[in-house]
């Protein structure tokens, strides 16, 4: 599974980023924003127009990205991912999950 | 401690850690701002004394993410950076940014500096919101863990820098070892963050999730967007008209008094037609200018620019270009000036590079009066469908045709632009603008407009008023003035040119004036029908005459030039401001007036062709 396969409001962790292109510019930029292995992501929104560019979220910080950029972000698989999200501490990694009633 | 040469640092860091903000409390009004050699990179320095007399030079970087750099502007803070930048000296110290709310982000390019080995500092700024996120930072403990001086500093509050300016008096630390080759810079962060960062309240920071599940939504979202936009064109347009009325009065009655000092004669000319009239349609723009930048860098500042690119990239990506490009058009419908300086929001050169050179086909403020001068004199005012008049429908057209052809444009001109260009941006947390960092900016843009635009726009001014001055009638010669000078000859010599698009002399007469700014080709009209002499005069007189002396053919040509009009002095001059090169502005000169003769020849003919 890939980021930009996740759905909105949906929680996962990173697997690993895989590059397009051997020297992918997106691919080492997407690492220095803290793409990397183990990181939990949040799907924030999806842009109007047919819901690309989509809206994540690392931590406190929120990214905006192509789905083709999404596209480079590889997923661990969900059922590996619910236990490392649920021991995480949400202050240094990410914010917990959406309260869902609100919406 | 003293010495008499100044201690020379730099402010580097990511973008939104607030490094700007910072720079304009610790230098306020002492910068000057400039490009760097070669490249169209701003280049901010800003002086101060600490308090116990040390000068201080302060250079404020392009925030970047990393030392990888993928833009012209982090290019040059990795080449000063690393002290091999050619005619930047090494800066003594380096002042690491850090935004303390993003510790997570911002510590892997404060570690990158770090592995650099150069005497650096590190300020975590905006500490004043780690606690609103329920959290505490362990100063001393990540000062001890770095091996670097660690202070903190609120930007955005009088007085928030005073820590740094502190810190500055000590002694330049000693640089830091850089860690092992290779090391995991996140594993590095997780270490760090763990060992520094507390959990002190339960509380967590809502409100950009909030604010982001309205302003990012795909319909509410889009709304907000469009009344902000709405809300920017009525403020450009009719708020600043008052102020622009004011402004051309003033430098009308200073022509005017300049007029009774001055002996009648050529000074007088020079001095009233050429220079200050040429000063004028410069300066009137201003208020325009001010109004729209306050409210592009407040939304800028505030962080909902990228939040409109986001909302926009769709739209623009089928242009081949990027959200980030919708700003700066927009604003060109006001004036292409604004709209082109304003490309600096745009990271990548070649997104700009295009959008630069479609700037002027958004139909601006200026071709208004020329325009409303050709519809009203050959448009029938009818009802069409009811509803609309036809007037407003040719106005609405004539936008269009711009909007279009410029979607065409850049299609074109990105064909063959194959590579990937990322949109991958952060979107950062949402902040009140800063009212002393607001002043400051716009300062620096009045500044940059009226010397650096206004030299350049005067002195053409200057020589077109030779052009249309020189040489005089002889005496008793009947006809307009204009057509004994160069101006009237060039127009003549254009005429073969033009008469293949249904123009006649007096036009291409006109069309020289028009140069400088597009609506003075109205009062160069008004000059060659020896009408009267007030631009409003001119258009309630001229119309009767024009329609009477012109074919549809020709006056739907003219329209047609209009709508590409090879730009004014002012646009041509800003973006060879901007761009620091004249190829780009032949560039433009060339593909505007291809494309205006070929539109007003296809006008000229199809009109003709069905009114006989």
């Amino acid at each position: 599974m890939r980021l930009n396969e996740l759905p909105l409001e949906c929680q996962g962790i990173i697997d690993h980023v895989a590059p397009a292109t051997p020297a992918d510019p997106i691919a080492r930029r997407l690492e220095e924003f803290g793409f990397v292995p183990g990181e939990p992501v949040k799907v924030v929104a999806f842009a109007p127009f047919g819901g690309d560019p989509m809206a994540v979220e690392i931590g406190f910080t929120r990214f905006a990205l192509r789905r083709s950029e999404a596209a480079r972000v590889v997923m661990q698989p969900p059922q590996d991912s619910a236990e490392t999200l649920n021991a995480l501490d949400p202050a240094l990694h990410t914010a917990p999950p959406a309260q869902t009633e609100e919406a | 401690m003293t010495s008499t040469l100044p201690l020379r640092v730099a402010l580097v860091g990511n973008p939104n850690c607030g490094k700007t903000a910072l720079f304009n409390q610790l230098t306020g009004s002492r910068q000057k701002v400039a490009n760097y050699a070669g490249v169209t990179v701003e280049r901010k320095a800003g002086r101060l004394t600490t308090p116990a007399g040390r000068p201080v030079q302060i250079l404020d970087l392009p925030g970047t993410y990393s030392l990888n750099a993928t833009s012209p502007d982090e290019a040059v803070t990795r080449d000063v950076c690393r002290g091999v930048y050619k005619g930047e000296p090494a800066p003594d110290l380096l002042i690491s940014v850090l935004a303390a709310t993003n510790l997570r982000l911002h510590l892997r390019f404060a570690l990158e500096l770090r592995q650099l080995g150069r005497p650096m500092m590190i300020v975590l700024n905006m500490i004043d919101a780690v606690r609103k996120q329920g959290l505490e930072i362990d100063v001393p403990r990540l000062q001890a863990e770095l091996g670097v001086p660690v202070v903190t500093a609120i930007g955005v509050k009088r007085g928030g820098a005073a820590s740094i300016v502190q810190a500055l008096d000590e002694p330049v630390p000693p640089p830091p070892t850089p860690l092992p080759e290779g090391t995991d810079l996140h594993a590095e962060i997780r270490r760090l963050m763990a060992l520094c960062v507390r959990r002190t309240s339960t509380r967590q920071p809502q409100f950009d999730a909030r604010l982001d599940r309205w302003v990012l939504h795909p319909v509410w979202g889009m709304l907000i967007l469009l009344v902000l936009l709405f809300i920017m064109f009525q403020a450009v347009f009719s708020w600043a008209q008052p102020f622009m009325d004011l402004l051309q009065n003033g430098m009308d009655q200073l022509g005017e008094f300049v007029g009774t000092l001055l002996p009648e004669g050529i000074l007088r000319s020079l001095i009233v037609e050429g220079i200050i009239a040429g000063a004028g349609t410069v300066i009137v723009f201003l208020p325009q200018i001010l109004i729209l930048f306050l409210w592009i860098l407040a939304l800028e500042e505030s962080g909902y620019l990228p939040r409109a690119a986001f909302m926009l990239d769709k739209l623009m990506a089928s242009a081949g270009l990027s959200g980030r490009s919708f700003i700066p058009l927009l604003s060109s419908f006001a004036c292409a000036v604004p709209g082109i300086m304003s490309t600096r929001t745009i990271q990548n050169p070649r997104d700009r590079m295009v959008t630069i050179l479609i700037a002027p086909l958004m139909t601006c403020s200026a071709r208004l009066p020329v325009y409303a001068l050709l519809i009203a004199a050959f448009v029938p005012s009818r009802t069409v469908l009811g509803l609309f008049n036809l007037h407003g429908l040719v106005l609405f057209a004539l936008y269009a045709a711009g909007v279009l052809s410029a979607l065409v444009v850049a299609r074109v001109l990105k064909k063959r632009d194959t590579a990937e260009h990322p949109l991958l941006m952060e979107l950062p947390s949402y902040r009140v603008p800063g009212l002393q960092s607001l002043c400051i900016e716009l300062w620096q843009r009045a500044r940059i407009f009226l010397s650096r635009v206004g030299t350049i726009i005067v002195t053409l001014s200057v020589i077109m008023w030779a052009l249309s001055s020189f040489p005089a009638p002889p005496a008793g010669a009947a006809g307009p003035a204009i057509d004994w000078s160069l101006a009237g000859r060039i127009g003549h010599l254009m005429l073969p040119l033009f008469a293949f698009i249904g123009f006649n002399w007096q036009i291409c007469v006109a069309l020289i004036p028009g140069l400088a700014a597009r609506e003075v080709a109205v009062s160069g009209l008004a000059t060659v029908y020896s009408v009267g002499a007030s631009e409003g005069d001119a258009a309630t007189q001229l119309a009767p005459l024009l329609s009477a002396h012109w074919s549809l053919a020709t006056a739907f040509s003219l329209l047609a030039w209009y709508v590409y009009a090879p730009q004014c002095f002012s646009t041509l001059a800003v973006i060879r401001r901007e761009t620091g090169s004249w190829r780009l502005v032949w560039v433009s000169v060339a593909y505007l007036f291809g494309l205006a003769y070929l539109a007003s020849f296809l006008t000229y003919h199809i009109t003709r062709f069905f009114t006989g």
